[in-house]
């Protein structure tokens, strides 16, 4: 079955989506990273979205899922790197992810997770 | 108007869902259209044929561009021979759902293109036809 890969940075859990997303996929995904939070005490996991040129609503909603679930497991989540049409499109479907904490870039998103980790 | 070139594809499986966005990227680019309405039309793409296969049970895609005057347009219709959709008013409401998502689907699909036609009874599946201009 297929997998999207998570790779772990000291606390720090990363995940970069580069195919195209369908709904097994995806739910996958959202097993995975909460095993992987458990197993290894992340306190924060980064999301890469650049490389995707379509986010719908079922994907919209593992991306909220993710988030709501490892702040329930004491893990941040940063989303990043969503393309402009992208997130113009998901305004406009009615999903603007109220929960869930977005940067710009990987970067800006690696910091700002480090920061808040650092907080607690 | 004249129709330039059609085609068809079915959506069984949900990599077929994968498979009609790909397409449709493809038509979409094929009729010059900027990124942002691409990307609009794609999204839509992608809830009509989640829903032809969750709800109708799988169906087809029918692709149609079309010319009219200088204006160019990509058509595509999803058809399923499912349950069809018993109250359409509650359907086309924003959060409403009968499947366990948020009910943007639909509702969703119809923000993202200009032109959205419904067609469906139960127990007589379901046809829905969006249409995008360049």
């Amino acid at each position: 079955m297929d997998r999207i890969p998570i790779l772990q940075m000291g606390d720090l859990l990363l995940v970069t989506i580069q195919v195209d997303m369908y709904d097994q996929l995806a739910l996958t995904l959202q097993d995975d990273l909460s095993e992987r939070i458990s197993r290894t005490s992340a306190r924060g996991v980064l999301i890469d979205i650049s490389a995707l040129d379509m986010v719908d609503s079922f994907i919209g909603r593992m991306i909220d899922t993710i988030s709501g679930l490892s702040k329930i497991m004491d893990a941040q989540t940063v989303l990043v790197g969503m393309q402009p049409a992208v997130a113009i499109t998901l305004v406009e479907l009615g999903l603007t992810l109220p929960g869930v904490s977005t940067a710009l870039n990987v970067e800006r998103g690696m910091k700002l997770l480090q920061d808040r980790v650092r907080e607690q | 108007m004249n129709v330039r070139s059609s085609g068809s594809q079915p959506i069984a499986i949900e990599q077929d869902v994968v498979l009609a966005r790909q397409t449709a990227r493809k038509l979409a680019t094929e009729c010059g259209m900027r990124l942002i309405d691409l990307t609009k039309m794609v999204t839509a793409v992608s809830e009509l044929a989640r829903n032809t296969m969750v709800y109708g049970g799988g169906g087809d895609m029918d692709w149609q561009i079309l010319e009219d005057g200088g204006r160019v347009g990509l058509r595509l219709t999803f058809r399923d021979e499912g349950p069809g959709i018993p109250d359409l008013k509650l359907a086309l409401t924003d959060g409403w759902t009968s499947g366990g998502g948020l009910g943007l689907g639909l509702t969703g699909a119809r923000r993202l293109v200009e032109e959205f036609e419904l067609d469906t009874a139960p127990g007589e599946g379901t046809r829905v036809t969006i249409t995008r201009w360049t």
